[in-house]
Protein backbone atom coordinates (compact mmCIF):
# COMPACT_ATOMS: atom_id res chain seq x y z
CA UNK A 1 0.00 0.00 0.00
CA UNK A 2 1.04 3.58 -0.55
CA UNK A 3 1.77 5.84 1.80
CA UNK A 4 1.39 9.68 1.51
CA UNK A 5 4.70 10.39 1.19
CA UNK A 6 5.64 8.14 -1.65
CA UNK A 7 2.35 9.31 -3.17
CA UNK A 8 3.64 12.65 -3.46
CA UNK A 9 6.30 11.27 -4.98
CA UNK A 10 4.40 9.89 -7.58
CA UNK A 11 2.41 12.73 -8.10
CA UNK A 12 5.82 15.02 -8.71
CA UNK A 13 7.39 12.44 -10.97
CA UNK A 14 4.03 12.59 -13.17
CA UNK A 15 4.88 16.14 -13.88
CA UNK A 16 8.10 14.87 -15.24
CA UNK A 17 7.13 10.77 -16.81
CA UNK A 18 4.30 8.79 -17.57
CA UNK A 19 4.07 6.84 -14.50
CA UNK A 20 3.34 2.84 -15.10
CA UNK A 21 0.03 1.41 -14.96
CA UNK A 22 1.22 -0.17 -11.91
CA UNK A 23 1.89 3.32 -10.47
CA UNK A 24 -1.40 5.18 -11.94
CA UNK A 25 -3.25 2.64 -10.14
CA UNK A 26 -2.17 2.34 -6.88
CA UNK A 27 -1.80 6.34 -7.20
CA UNK A 28 -5.45 6.37 -8.03
CA UNK A 29 -6.39 4.32 -4.88
CA UNK A 30 -4.47 6.65 -2.61
CA UNK A 31 -6.16 9.26 -4.07
CA UNK A 32 -9.29 7.93 -3.45
CA UNK A 33 -8.81 7.37 0.50
CA UNK A 34 -6.59 10.33 1.13
CA UNK A 35 -8.38 14.08 0.67
CA UNK A 36 -4.42 15.51 2.16
CA UNK A 37 -2.78 13.85 -1.19
CA UNK A 38 -5.98 14.83 -3.16
CA UNK A 39 -5.07 18.51 -2.39
CA UNK A 40 -1.51 18.03 -3.35
CA UNK A 41 -2.13 16.42 -6.82
CA UNK A 42 -4.36 19.74 -7.44
CA UNK A 43 -1.11 21.96 -5.82
CA UNK A 44 0.79 20.24 -8.11
CA UNK A 45 -1.04 21.29 -10.80
CA UNK A 46 -1.53 24.37 -9.56
CA UNK A 47 2.27 25.13 -9.11
CA UNK A 48 3.34 24.57 -12.72
CA UNK A 49 0.58 26.41 -13.69
CA UNK A 50 1.90 29.34 -11.33
CA UNK A 51 5.59 28.85 -12.41
CA UNK A 52 4.47 29.53 -16.04
CA UNK A 53 2.77 32.96 -15.72
CA UNK A 54 5.96 33.63 -13.72
CA UNK A 55 7.86 33.12 -16.02
CA UNK A 56 5.85 35.23 -18.72
CA UNK A 57 6.53 37.89 -16.60
CA UNK A 58 3.25 38.56 -16.16
CA UNK A 59 3.41 37.87 -12.24
CA UNK A 60 6.42 39.79 -10.39
CA UNK A 61 6.42 41.61 -7.87
CA UNK A 62 6.16 45.36 -9.11
CA UNK A 63 5.11 44.47 -12.51
CA UNK A 64 2.52 47.51 -13.83
CA UNK A 65 -0.62 46.44 -14.28
CA UNK A 66 -2.08 43.75 -16.90
CA UNK A 67 -2.96 45.82 -20.39
CA UNK A 68 -4.46 43.18 -22.18
CA UNK A 69 -2.34 43.33 -24.78
CA UNK A 70 -4.47 41.24 -26.94
CA UNK A 71 -3.25 41.62 -30.73
CA UNK A 72 -6.37 43.57 -32.37
CA UNK A 73 -6.25 40.85 -35.28
CA UNK A 74 -3.92 43.17 -37.50
CA UNK B 1 -2.60 64.34 -28.44
CA UNK B 2 -4.13 62.16 -31.32
CA UNK B 3 -7.62 61.51 -30.72
CA UNK B 4 -8.92 58.97 -33.45
CA UNK B 5 -7.25 55.90 -33.59
CA UNK B 6 -7.19 53.08 -36.18
CA UNK B 7 -6.17 49.30 -35.45
CA UNK B 8 -2.05 49.75 -36.80
CA UNK B 9 -2.29 53.31 -35.41
CA UNK B 10 -3.31 51.84 -31.85
CA UNK B 11 -0.52 49.14 -32.22
CA UNK B 12 2.37 51.60 -32.88
CA UNK B 13 1.03 53.86 -29.91
CA UNK B 14 0.68 51.18 -27.54
CA UNK B 15 4.33 50.28 -27.82
CA UNK B 16 5.16 54.15 -27.56
CA UNK B 17 5.09 51.81 -23.61
CA UNK B 18 8.50 51.48 -24.34
CA UNK B 19 9.36 54.63 -24.07
CA UNK B 20 8.42 55.22 -20.99
CA UNK B 21 10.61 55.05 -18.14
CA UNK B 22 8.05 53.85 -15.27
CA UNK B 23 7.26 50.83 -17.71
CA UNK B 24 10.78 50.22 -18.76
CA UNK B 25 12.42 50.58 -15.07
CA UNK B 26 9.64 48.33 -13.37
CA UNK B 27 10.02 45.61 -16.10
CA UNK B 28 14.07 45.55 -16.19
CA UNK B 29 13.52 45.48 -12.47
CA UNK B 30 11.17 42.76 -12.38
CA UNK B 31 13.63 40.55 -14.95
CA UNK B 32 17.00 41.68 -13.35
CA UNK B 33 14.96 39.54 -9.78
CA UNK B 34 14.15 36.27 -12.59
CA UNK B 35 17.31 35.78 -14.01
CA UNK B 36 19.21 36.31 -10.25
CA UNK B 37 16.82 33.73 -8.92
CA UNK B 38 18.02 31.51 -11.25
CA UNK B 39 21.73 32.27 -12.04
CA UNK B 40 22.44 33.72 -8.84
CA UNK B 41 25.12 35.83 -10.30
CA UNK B 42 24.18 39.46 -10.44
CA UNK B 43 26.32 40.48 -12.96
CA UNK B 44 25.59 37.37 -15.42
CA UNK B 45 21.81 38.14 -14.21
CA UNK B 46 22.05 42.22 -15.71
CA UNK B 47 24.31 41.10 -19.01
CA UNK B 48 21.37 38.78 -19.46
CA UNK B 49 18.92 41.21 -18.76
CA UNK B 50 20.10 44.19 -21.37
CA UNK B 51 20.74 41.20 -23.91
CA UNK B 52 17.03 40.40 -24.04
CA UNK B 53 16.13 44.00 -23.87
CA UNK B 54 18.05 45.05 -26.83
CA UNK B 55 17.07 42.20 -28.53
CA UNK B 56 13.30 42.49 -27.84
CA UNK B 57 13.57 46.23 -28.69
CA UNK B 58 14.70 45.62 -32.50
CA UNK B 59 11.17 43.90 -32.81
CA UNK B 60 9.38 46.37 -30.14
CA UNK B 61 6.59 47.60 -33.13
CA UNK B 62 5.52 44.96 -33.73
CA UNK B 63 3.61 44.64 -30.53
CA UNK B 64 0.51 45.65 -29.75
CA UNK B 65 0.38 47.02 -26.41
CA UNK B 66 2.90 46.59 -22.95
CA UNK B 67 1.51 43.29 -21.93
CA UNK B 68 2.44 41.45 -25.61
CA UNK B 69 5.92 43.38 -25.23
CA UNK B 70 6.64 42.30 -22.02
CA UNK B 71 5.52 38.63 -22.67
CA UNK B 72 7.98 38.22 -26.05
CA UNK B 73 11.17 40.15 -23.65
CA UNK B 74 10.34 37.30 -21.11
CA UNK B 75 10.88 34.76 -23.80
CA UNK B 76 14.09 35.72 -24.96
CA UNK B 77 15.45 36.40 -21.21
CA UNK B 78 14.57 32.73 -20.51
CA UNK B 79 16.33 31.52 -23.79
CA UNK B 80 19.24 33.34 -22.42
CA UNK B 81 19.18 31.88 -19.03
CA UNK B 82 18.83 28.69 -20.86
CA UNK B 83 22.19 29.33 -22.70
CA UNK B 84 24.00 30.61 -19.37
CA UNK B 85 22.97 27.32 -17.74
CA UNK B 86 24.16 25.15 -20.17
CA UNK B 87 27.41 27.39 -21.07
CA UNK B 88 28.05 26.44 -17.51
CA UNK B 89 28.17 22.91 -17.72
CA UNK B 90 31.31 23.57 -20.60
CA UNK B 91 32.87 25.70 -17.67
CA UNK B 92 32.32 22.63 -15.37
CA UNK B 93 31.02 25.35 -12.80
CA UNK B 94 27.96 22.01 -12.41
CA UNK B 95 30.71 20.59 -10.36
CA UNK B 96 29.92 23.54 -8.04
CA UNK B 97 26.10 22.56 -7.98
CA UNK B 98 27.20 19.08 -6.98
CA UNK B 99 29.03 19.85 -4.01
CA UNK B 100 26.33 21.58 -2.45
CA UNK B 101 25.08 18.98 -0.15
CA UNK B 102 22.60 21.45 1.71
CA UNK B 103 19.97 18.00 -0.31
CA UNK B 104 20.46 16.03 3.04
CA UNK B 105 16.64 16.32 4.90
CA UNK B 106 14.36 14.42 6.58
CA UNK B 107 10.97 14.74 5.98
CA UNK B 108 10.01 13.55 9.61
CA UNK B 109 8.15 17.47 10.13
CA UNK B 110 5.86 16.82 7.03
CA UNK B 111 5.14 13.00 7.43
CA UNK B 112 5.16 10.41 10.54
CA UNK B 113 7.12 7.15 10.47
CA UNK B 114 4.50 5.28 8.58
CA UNK B 115 4.86 8.04 5.78
CA UNK B 116 1.44 9.38 6.10
CA UNK B 117 0.62 13.10 6.80
CA UNK B 118 1.32 14.74 9.87
CA UNK B 119 -1.81 16.36 11.17
CA UNK B 120 -0.78 19.51 10.76
CA UNK B 121 1.25 19.23 7.32
CA UNK B 122 -2.21 17.72 6.05
CA UNK B 123 -2.51 19.92 2.52
CA UNK B 124 -5.28 21.80 2.51
CA UNK B 125 -7.37 22.61 -0.42
CA UNK B 126 -6.52 26.01 -1.66
CA UNK B 127 -9.15 28.29 -2.47
CA UNK B 128 -8.73 30.13 -6.40
CA UNK B 129 -5.42 29.84 -7.12
CA UNK B 130 -5.83 31.81 -10.82
CA UNK B 131 -7.52 34.61 -8.49
CA UNK B 132 -4.09 34.98 -6.79
CA UNK B 133 -2.19 35.43 -9.79
CA UNK B 134 -4.00 38.83 -10.48
CA UNK B 135 -2.23 39.96 -6.54
CA UNK B 136 1.52 41.57 -6.27
CA UNK B 137 1.16 40.39 -2.96
CA UNK B 138 0.87 36.85 -4.09
CA UNK B 139 3.75 37.49 -6.38
CA UNK B 140 5.57 38.56 -3.17
CA UNK B 141 4.99 35.34 -1.23
CA UNK B 142 5.68 33.28 -4.26
CA UNK B 143 9.43 34.63 -4.82
CA UNK B 144 9.77 34.49 -0.86
CA UNK B 145 9.06 30.73 -1.10
CA UNK B 146 11.37 29.95 -4.02
CA UNK B 147 14.13 32.04 -1.78
CA UNK B 148 13.33 29.58 1.17
CA UNK B 149 14.51 26.62 -1.17
CA UNK B 150 17.84 25.11 -0.86
CA UNK B 151 19.75 26.95 -3.65
CA UNK B 152 20.38 23.52 -5.15
CA UNK B 153 16.58 22.80 -5.34
CA UNK B 154 15.76 26.17 -6.40
CA UNK B 155 18.04 25.67 -9.48
CA UNK B 156 16.61 22.47 -10.45
CA UNK B 157 13.18 23.91 -9.93
CA UNK B 158 13.87 26.55 -11.76
CA UNK B 159 15.10 25.37 -15.11
CA UNK B 160 12.19 22.85 -14.95
CA UNK B 161 9.29 24.72 -14.46
CA UNK B 162 10.75 28.44 -15.77
CA UNK B 163 12.95 28.02 -18.45
CA UNK B 164 10.95 24.50 -19.07
CA UNK B 165 13.83 22.49 -20.16
CA UNK B 166 13.52 18.43 -20.08
CA UNK B 167 14.98 16.39 -17.37
CA UNK B 168 17.87 14.85 -19.89
CA UNK B 169 18.61 18.35 -20.49
CA UNK B 170 18.45 19.74 -16.78
CA UNK B 171 20.49 16.42 -15.69
CA UNK B 172 23.20 17.31 -18.40
CA UNK B 173 23.81 20.62 -17.40
CA UNK B 174 23.56 19.99 -13.50
CA UNK B 175 25.62 16.98 -13.95
CA UNK B 176 22.87 14.80 -11.95
CA UNK B 177 20.91 11.39 -12.32
CA UNK B 178 17.37 11.53 -13.61
CA UNK B 179 16.71 10.12 -9.92
CA UNK B 180 18.59 12.82 -8.18
CA UNK B 181 17.01 15.13 -10.26
CA UNK B 182 13.33 13.68 -9.36
CA UNK B 183 14.33 13.31 -5.65
CA UNK B 184 15.05 17.23 -5.72
CA UNK B 185 11.73 18.12 -7.36
CA UNK B 186 10.46 16.55 -4.98
CA UNK B 187 11.79 18.50 -2.35
CA UNK B 188 11.16 21.48 -3.94
CA UNK B 189 7.53 20.80 -4.43
CA UNK B 190 6.69 19.96 -1.28
CA UNK B 191 8.36 22.48 0.31
CA UNK B 192 7.23 25.38 -2.29
CA UNK B 193 3.43 23.87 -1.46
CA UNK B 194 3.92 24.19 1.92
CA UNK B 195 5.26 27.44 2.13
CA UNK B 196 2.45 28.91 -0.17
CA UNK B 197 0.05 27.35 1.66
CA UNK B 198 1.01 28.54 5.18
CA UNK B 199 2.31 32.36 3.16
CA UNK B 200 -0.91 32.58 1.31
CA UNK B 201 -3.65 30.18 0.94
CA UNK B 202 -4.38 28.92 4.39
CA UNK B 203 -3.06 31.51 6.53
CA UNK B 204 -3.93 32.29 9.49
CA UNK B 205 -5.55 29.36 12.02
CA UNK B 206 -5.62 26.04 10.22
CA UNK B 207 -8.70 23.75 10.71
CA UNK B 208 -7.96 20.08 12.00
Amino acid sequence: MLNCHNATRLMSEKLERKLSLREAINLRFHLMMCSGCSNFDAQMGSLRQLSRVYAKGKGAAGAPPPDDGEEPGA
Amino acid sequence: MTEHIRTDEQQRSSSQGLHDPVFITALRRQMLRFATLQLSNAELAEDAVQEALIGAMKNADSFAGNAAFKTWVFAILKNKIGDILRQRQALQEASRLLHSDEEEEDFDELFDARGHWQPDERPQAWGNPEGAMHTQQFWRVFEACLDNLPSQQARLFMMREFVEMDSPEICAVAGISVSNLNVSLHRARLRLRECLENKWFVSGDQVC
